[in-house]
């Protein structure tokens, strides 16, 4: 049920993520091809905005690697979009819609450069593909939630990327939006992109995505949407409670217990 | 050697007052600080205690005197303002709390250093002494003063025994406190009032600037000792007397040494002790359970290998040579060396002439943690889609933390299995 | 008409404030005020051991050792909160008045050594800013010295901001994306903690340890009523920094009273008066930060 592909866009092997020593991923093994729109599905809790935090580095692994275009994180960076769930900046932060579209541009100028006039171009330029160009002076706690997410939207359509990262881009978002959203990022993918979504609404999954992840602490499933997202998967995705599981993992933490006692020296 | 039985001897009366003045500011300050370091408004207290310079200054422009009921008033009354002012800052408009709490700080302690700079240049011949509420000062606590302020700790000291339930439960859990009718509102009102009070006692002892010392430094400390709120407030009041004890010690004996920087440096002390030292949550504790976990860990692996090898000679009890065991896992020497020992030790092994081999209750030992093992790997096969050969590592770890009761668990659960994801038999204790 | 020493005063004050605001415009988005203030009261000992071992004020030493005691300061705040789980304003308050009491300790125990008295470190000497000429060794006056460290402090800080301004706009608003992007949150937090130390101790002499947070604090505070954009924050700041230094000295004159104090008080009424009367809106939504300052650090690469 997990599929692999040959020459993935991101690879990872044996990936076991904790917090304060506490696994929320337990063991993950996935490959997945270019050029698709993937969405992953799980439940709260289930560790999805904890698999791309890994993936980009931004919080410690226990085990396992990551590997995005067959090469290290670092090497690659400029090509790897983010979109974080919710945004949980300070939204009276003195800074407009453009300003933060501009960020985007700031991974690829280096250290000490200033902004282009051609980097404000491409940041007008997302801004109107997201629609806000109109609210591009505005600032930003005066936008409406739906509207701020279409801003980091297109923060992170200016870095131009290969690869996307979206946690939840549709949450909070009406149906409309939702609709040009999901329109860009199709368009997106016919370029070649691939943007790997975390979603909710089972509804439009099928719709949506070519590839989809099942997720709850361990991968359930990852494949072409029609053969994996199937009703007996999502039974075991959404059912069933692994209780033996999080008692081990909440042992961990309470005990101290690293998760890897070492990380060579096999037998068995 | 005198001077340490001069100052506790206490046949000075004067020493003798001023050592109960500094318990009582002390003890009653650190109770205080508690309740706000537990409501997480620690810094607040830091703002209270800059913010009553000023009012200490106005009421002896007003009263042209050092009448401490006065100054108390007046400390009492802007230290209430800056609160105040904190909170409609950074309720009011966009500006968050650290902010609004380093504004009022800064301001009010600015207002306070140009009211006391005004002071001292009008050449009012009973000024001298205020400069004692920047930095403390202990010894100058007699006669009436010692009466105001040890007054106003033991009202303090009262207040909170007598609404200590309340108190509690308004800094533990305060939607709780809500939830069955308290007056959160005016507990919280209470609990401001009293930290206010504490400030204005506090700074008799250590100064303004030095005051949040004295809130939060000595509950920090208790922290680490105790999860109960009771036995910490006890805690913090004793770590805040014995550093106001020290402090004004070393003061008395000493000469140019200030009494408030050295109170704080001695509570400072303690509680750095407490966070390396406190059993359970200090730092070190975290540290050598790291290490106990590992030395476990070490020793089982020694045995689980030891019964490994015997299970593929049909023979658990073949005594092993060092070499016999690093060519099948390479571990590290000294640890191997040191694991070996302590099993030996333990009953778990027997040694001779370098050889080891495994006793009855080493070989049960190491049988539980092969089957362990075996079970976690078919648990993560058969309950968490892991293919068979990326279950290996994490059973390494998690054979030493299974408890027994979730050993039982995980047997009912896999129905009694007899082989793993290899095939390997799993070995039960019949 | 300005006196020549009034003048001076004002500049000395002026070259004090904008430094302070321009680094508080950060601290104050990244809610480390208080961090802020830790360091100020913090860097007192430092201050007074790099004057016992070098002699004088104004050596290279001291602004070195203040940086690095700043950092440490941090790094033990973090410390505290990480490792001895202790919650953060706690670890702060526990920091800073710990590093305090050594330093007025030291100044007391040390006092005929060193120049220093608790009068300095509660609001400094700029009164006697003409004072103490710098004098070159062919003998030609140079003008007050202090005013070339503030000088020279406050075109550090110019250039520190004007050459990481986008790492430490995108830092501070947006600290998990800045890592995503490859930009170190912990590079960038520790460098403005240097920053701020490096002002402080420049700050020191001027207005003490304990007032220059107000100049930290009070102008950033104020222009971030007046206006949604981070340039003109900026600008404003410095506009407020240079009105405090100026109304603070007149208002010390009049009453007779420290320069620095009034200076800060100066710092809050106008603060007071853009709050009375641009500040109080609406409450906007303001969607509570996860993070806490030292917390951003996601981890330390
Ligand atoms: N910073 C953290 N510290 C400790 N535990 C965390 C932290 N962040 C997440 N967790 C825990 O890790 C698990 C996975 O969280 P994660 O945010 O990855 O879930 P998710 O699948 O994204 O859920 P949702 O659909 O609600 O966004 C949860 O049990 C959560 O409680
Ligand atoms: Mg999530």
């Amino acid at each position: 049920m997990i599929e692999h592909v040959e020459n993935p866009i991101l690879e990872i092997h044996d990936l076991t993520v904790s917090y304060d020593r506490k696994p929320v991923l337990w063991d993950i093994d996935l490959t997945l091809p270019e050029g698709k729109l993937i969405g992953i599905v799980g439940p709260n809790g289930a560790g999805k905005s904890t698999l791309i935090k890994a993936i980009m580095n931004l919080i410690p692994s226990n085990s396992g690697y990551v590997k995005l275009f067959d090469e290290h994180l670092e090497k690659v960076r400029n090509r790897i979009s983010y979109v974080p769930q919710k945004e949980s900046v300070d939204w009276d932060f003195p800074a407009s819609s453009l300003d933060v579209v501009l960020m985007g541009r700031y991974g690829q100028l280096g250290l000490l450069k200033k902004p282009r006039k051609a980097d404000k171009e491409v940041a007008m330029d997302c801004l109107r593909k997201v629609g806000m160009d109109a609210f591009a002076k505005r600032q930003i706690s005066q936008l409406s939630g739906g509207q701020q997410q279409r801003v980091f939207l297109a923060r992170a359509l200016a870095q131009q990327a290969d690869l996307y990262f979206m946690d939840e881009p549709f949450a909070g978002v009406d149906a409309a939006t939702e609709k040009t959203i999901i329109d860009l990022l199709r368009s997106m993918s016919q370029q070649g992109k691939t943007v790997i979504v975390v979603h909710h609404d089972l509804q439009s999954v099928t719709r949506y995505f070519d590839w989809v992840l099942l997720l709850n602490l361990r991968l359930i499933a990852s494949g072409p949407v029609e053969s994996t997202f199937t009703q007996e998967l999502l039974q075991e995705t959404y059912g069933g409670k692994l209780t033996l599981l999080s008692e081990v993992s909440n042992l961990m933490r309470k005990e101290g217990f690293p998760h890897r006692e070492l990380r060579k020296g096999k037998s068995s | 050697m005198k001077n340490l039985i001069d100052f506790f001897s206490f046949t000075d009366s004067s020493t003798r007052y001023v050592v109960l003045g500094v318990l009582l500011l002390m003890s009653s300050s650190s109770v205080v600080g508690t309740f706000t370091f537990l409501k997480k408004k620690a810094l607040v207290g830091d703002a209270v205690a800059h913010s009553v310079l000023p009012g200490v200054c106005l009421a002896f422009m007003l009263a042209g005197n050092k009448n401490p009921v006065w100054l108390i008033t007046g400390a009492f009354i802007t230290g209430w303002i800056s609160l105040y002012l904190i909170d409609t800052i950074s309720a009011k408009s966009k500006i968050k709390e650290d902010t609004a709490i380093g504004l009022i700080l800064s301001v009010f302690f600015g207002v306070g250093i140009l009211l006391l700079t005004i002071i001292q240049h009008s050449g009012n011949a009973e000024q001298s002494g205020l400069n004692s509420f920047l930095f403390g000062q202990a010894a100058a606590l007699v006669g009436k003063d010692l009466y105001v302020f040890g007054g106003v700790a033991l009202v303090l000291l009262t207040t909170i025994t007598l609404f200590f339930k309340e108190l509690s439960l308004l800094t533990f859990d305060e939607a709780f406190a809500r939830s069955i009718g308290l007056p959160v509102r005016a507990l919280e009102l209470l609990l401001t009032t009293l930290t206010v009070l504490a400030v204005v006692v506090g700074i008799q002892a250590v100064g303004v600037v030095l005051m949040a010392a004295i809130l939060i430094t000595p509950a920090a400390a208790a922290r680490f000792w105790t999860d109960d709120i009771k036995t910490m407030i006890a805690l913090a009041a004793f770590f805040g007397a014995v550093s106001g004890l020290v402090g004004t010690y070393i003061s008395y004996v000493y000469e140019n040494m200030p009494t408030g920087p050295w109170i704080v440096m001695i509570i400072s002390g303690i509680a750095f002790t407490s966070f390396f030292f406190a059993p359970k949550k200090g730092i070190l504790h975290k540290l050598f359970r790291q290490i106990r976990i590992k030395n476990k860990m070490n020793q089982e692996n020694i045995l689980k290998l030891l019964y490994q090898l015997g299970e593929e000679g049909k023979d658990f009890f073949v005594s092993r040579s060092i070499s016999d065991i690093t060519t099948r896992r390479p571990f590290p020497m000294r640890r191997l060396i040191k694991g070996l020992r302590t099993l030996k030790r333990q009953g778990f092994l027997k040694e001779k002439q370098r050889q080891w081999t495994l006793t009855k209750e080493g070989k049960l030992k190491g049988q539980r943690i092969v089957k362990l093992h075996r079970l976690w790997e078919l648990y993560l096969t058969e309950y968490l889609r892991i293919a068979p050969d990326h279950v290996h590592e994490d059973a390494e770890t998690i054979e030493h933390i299974l408890t027994p009761e979730l050993e039982a668990r995980l047997e009912q659960l896999l129905d009694y299995p007899s082989v793993d994801p290899h095939a390997s038999e799993i070995p039960y204790n019949h | 008409m300005m006196t020549k020493e009034a003048f001076q005063i004002i500049l000395a004050g002026s070259l004090v404030a904008i430094p302070c605001g321009l680094l508080g415009c950060f601290l104050i988005l990244r809610k480390m005020a208080m961090v802020g203030d830790a360091i100020s009261h913090a860097v007192l000992p430092g201050i007074v051991i790099a004057f016992l071992l070098s002699g004088n004020r104004d050596s290279l030493t001291m602004l070195l050792g203040a940086g690095l005691i700043g950092i440490f300061t941090t790094f033990l705040i973090e410390f505290f909160h990480r490792m001895g789980k202790l919650q953060t304003d706690a670890a702060i308050g526990v920091t800073f008045t710990w590093l305090f009491a050594i330093g007025v300790i030291l100044i007391d125990q040390f006092a005929d050594q060193v120049d220093l008295d608790q009068d300095c470190v509660l609001y400094g000497e700029i009164a006697y800013v003409s004072l103490e000429q710098w004098t070159t060794s062919d003998g030609t006056m140079m003008g007050p010295r202090t005013l070339y460290v503030a000088g020279t402090v406050l075109l550090l800080v110019i250039v520190f901001i004007l050459m990481g301004y986008k790492e430490l706009v995108v830092t501070t608003f947006d600290p998990v994306y800045a890592s995503a992007i490859g930009i170190s949150t912990a590079l960038w937090h520790y460098l403005l903690m240097a920053a701020v130390s490096v002002t402080t101790v420049a700050s020191f002499e001027s207005v003490g340890a304990i007032l220059v947070v107000a100049l930290f604090i009070a102008p950033p505070a104020t222009a971030y009523l007046l206006t949604e954009n981070l340039k003109h924050m900026m600008v404003l700041t410095v506009v407020i920094g240079v009105l405090v230094s100026l109304t603070g000295y007149y208002l010390a004159v009049l009453l007779d009273g420290a320069i620095a104090g009034a200076m800060a008080t100066m710092a809050g009424v106008f603060f007071l008066i853009v709050f009375l009367f641009v500040g109080v809106r609406k409450k906007r939504k303001v969607q509570k930060t996860l993070l806490t300052a030292p917390e951003v650090i996601p981890k330390h690469d």
